[in-house]
């Protein structure tokens, strides 16, 4: 009998085990079907950006989360506090040291990065996160139960909850202004800034400008394109010329981490086969057990 | 051998100084609900957005459903490997993991922002396959209808044959006598399907609470991320099953007066030592593939939180059990599988908290007042119901002989409710 048991702890521990192993042995999977003609991406030169702080303003009135004027965003002192989108301002633009730039320090714009597999998406158990086949990720307050799951899984901590409403808090981030996109416009932010820090195009167009950029002032940047490859590609990518980790950027693994997850959650799961086997393992197990401690009872009888 | 042991009804008193100041500690928890559902997240709670989890996902969920594994680990031993000695402890073992679900989807409510929507992973329009957190979720809800399944019997068994409605309701006392009976007989030719299902679901949710935090690569202290988290979640639930149906047996004993089930929890405890092994090995394995052996003596405070998880919650539980001597008195059973219990507990509150690293992160969390209150109020709560259930439930088995020395006053014995004789 212990042996019995054991067999079957040893069993349940191997499939799980060999699920895990999946994960990581799992090929790279056909994940990234999007149309690349259709995908839309904004490229923020970093190097452009003179801190302005318009597409705040934009962001703001646009999504309406306050009625602050132009001048509100005039103040140039919060660019030293390293914010972070918040639920009532979905993009802010942060200063960081760069020696290249005037008075030594050069801007970045924040906002969610609209990756290409979302952690996000993959994250929401009610699929209230959805990704749109022109890049933005968008979040359905309605199907929302309020776990904050993508919040935990998102890469680059970028939705914030409304913590402070009691009956019916989302979460809140930048959407890519997708009705804007939609129509044929450009993102609020794109179209008030006043000096090409923001560019909006397909993604392809976007990564050939930022290359072309690239070549063409190869002193004025960094080597790499924020961006192009971090957790599967997002829609936003960044051009520094400091480097992407002085911008205040993690660094992330080429791979998306929905990828990783999901590939344990199917293997567990495939065609619920595993499951079934167990159940069925454990049914023969309880089958026999008890025919051997009839048998005993009936010896003993 | 262990005929004289039948479950039936503990005639213990309810009231006691411990029972009082678990009702006082429930009421503050009550009340930090309460304010909670009125006020809001942002105003009961230190979470923020870097920390959206707190410690009621941590203990509340996470280590609730991993202390609950004893329901699955003990069905799985004396069910489905037929291991009849130990049949007394299913039903504390079963009432414990109900009881200890149910509190999960309490404690989960108070966390969703959206609590009222909690239904919508059900509704076949939202299902969202890829979702780790949709698998949790979907298992967990089956199995607790499972486990209120598999706990039927017991209320069929208190009531079947002892149906006494008073006054006007007598005519229905035939009709409610054969329903139970036909319960009975149904419940006892099916209750196998749903043992085998609850193994299945638990094994399956335990390991998916671990693939969680998997998402969160970039988040989490090596220590603790791993892929094969999934595996290590299942592995410890299962390690932390028996101490849990040892550490609560030899509480209800005392606290009930009844001698404690020495050779069973002597027995099972052997068991303990031998899984908590595997899971060290595995643990250590896997910090050596990832290179991470050296975030273990750096001293700092994940360093600390991992050596107290390991050397309380897996170490000094190996090292007591193997040791016959410890088994076979109650007290080294019961220091030991403490540490395991709480060892369980830490490692859950390490994955989903203390390893938990925002790139943005300045400052830490730490519980609020509000939610210390909900989450020991709750553990106060699931103790009062089950001291209620016992008393009207033959869930506990009580060696007759050897009670009745003990309770030699027929006094203690009459408490039977309005409309049940005995």
């Amino acid at each position: 009998m212990d042996k019995s048991r054991r067999k079957f702890l040893s069993t349940a521990a191997v499939a799980t085990a060999s699920a895990s192993m999946l994960a990581t042995t799992g090929q790279a999977s056909e994940r990234l079907e999007h149309n690349q003609e259709e995908l839309f991406s904004v490229l923020v030169d970093s190097t452009a950006c003179i801190g302005c702080r318009k597409c705040e303003y934009a962001c703001n009135k646009t999504h309406e989360l306050n009625d602050n004027p132009l001048s509100f965003f005039e103040d140039r002192s919060v660019l030293q506090e390293r914010r972070r989108p918040e639920h009532d301002a979905f993009t802010v633009v942060n200063a960081y040291k760069d020696a290249r730039a005037k008075e030594g320090e050069a801007y970045v714009k924040v906002q969610c990065m609209h990756c290409n597999d979302p952690a996000c998406v993959s994250a929401c158990l009610v699929g209230a996160l959805s990704k749109d086949r022109h890049g933005p990720v968008l979040y359905d307050a309605w199907k929302c139960i309020g776990c904050r799951y993508c919040m935990v899984s998102c890469p680059f901590q970028v939705p914030a909850y409304e913590y402070q409403d009691a009956v019916a808090p989302r979460v809140r981030k930048c959407n890519f202004c997708t009705e804007r996109i939609h129509n044929g416009e450009r993102p609020a932010c794109v179209e008030i800034c006043p000096n090409e820090a923001l560019m909006f195009g397909t993604r392809k167009e976007m990564l050939d400008v930022a290359y072309g950029r690239m070549s063409a002032n190869p002193d004025k940047y960094d080597k790499h394109v924020y961006g192009e490859h971090e957790v599967g590609g997002t829609s936003w990518i960044y051009l520094t010329h400091a480097g992407f980790q002085a911008a205040g950027f993690p660094v992330l693994d080429v791979q998306s981490p929905a990828e990783i997850t999901e590939n344990i959650q199917h293997g567990i799961f495939k065609s619920f086969l595993p499951p079934l086997a167990l159940y069925g393992l454990l049914g023969l197990i309880m089958h026999a057990s008890g025919q051997k401690e009839d048998s005993e009872d009936s010896k003993n009888a | 051998m262990h005929n004289h042991e039948q479950p039936s009804p503990i005639t213990s008193p309810f009231f006691t100084t411990g029972t009082k100041i678990l009702f006082g500690i429930m009421s503050l928890g009550i009340l930090a609900y309460l304010y909670r559902m009125f006020y809001g997240l942002g105003a009961s709670t230190n979470l923020d957005n870097q920390y959206p989890w707190g410690i009621w996902i941590a203990i509340d969920v996470a280590s609730g459903v991993a202390l609950a594994a004893g329901g699955f680990t003990t069905a799985a031993l004396a069910e489905v490997f037929h291991k009849e000695k130990y049949h007394v402890i299913i039903r504390p073992a079963l009432l414990t993991a109900m009881l200890g679900y149910t509190f999960v989807v309490i404690g989960l409510l108070a966390d969703l922002g959206r609590y009222y929507n909690v239904w919508h992973p059900m509704a076949p329009s939202m299902w969202q396959g890829n979702s780790v957190l949709f698998e949790v979720g979907i298992c967990v809800m089956i199995y607790l209808t499972v486990l209120y399944i598999e706990f039927l019997p017991i209320v069929v068994e208190r009531f079947k044959g002892r149906v006494n409605f008073p006054g006007t309701l007598k005519s229905l006392n035939k009709i409610t006598e054969s329903v139970l009976g036909i319960a009975d007989t149904t419940l006892k030719r099916v209750t196998f399907v749903f043992i085998i299902a609850g193994v299945v679901l638990s094994c399956l949710h335990q390991s998916s609470l671990g693939t969680l935090m998997v998402i969160a690569p970039s988040k989490m202290h090596p220590l603790w991320y791993t892929p094969l988290l999934p595996l290590l979640f299942l592995l410890s639930a299962i390690s932390v099953g028996f101490p849990m149906v040892i550490f609560e047996s030899i509480l209800a004993s005392r606290s009930f007066h009844l001698p404690p089930e020495r050779h069973v929890l002597s027995s099972i405890a052997k068991y303990v030592p031998i899984l908590l092994t595997i899971y060290f090995i595995i643990r250590v394995l896997d910090l050596v593939y990832r290179d991470a052996l050296g975030y273990i003596f750096t001293f700092d405070g994940h360093s600390i939180a991992f050596l107290i998880e390991m050397s309380v919650g897996v170490l000094f539980p190996i090292i007591m059990l193997f040791n016959p001597k410890v088994r076979r008195s109650m007290m080294g059973l019961f220091v030991s599988a403490t540490a395991a219990v709480i060892g369980v507990a830490i490692n859950r509150i390490n994955v989903f908290l203390v390893a938990y690293q925002p790139p943005y992160g300045n400052g830490s969390y730490f519980p609020s007042i509000f939610e210390i209150a909900v989450t020991i109020g709750l553990i106060s709560a699931l103790v009062l119901v089950y001291r209620t259930l016992v008393r009207i439930f033959p869930v506990i088995s009580v060696d007759k002989t050897a009670h009745e020395a003990e309770m030699a006053n027929p006094m203690h014995r009459s408490h039977n409710s309005g409309w049940v004789t005995k």
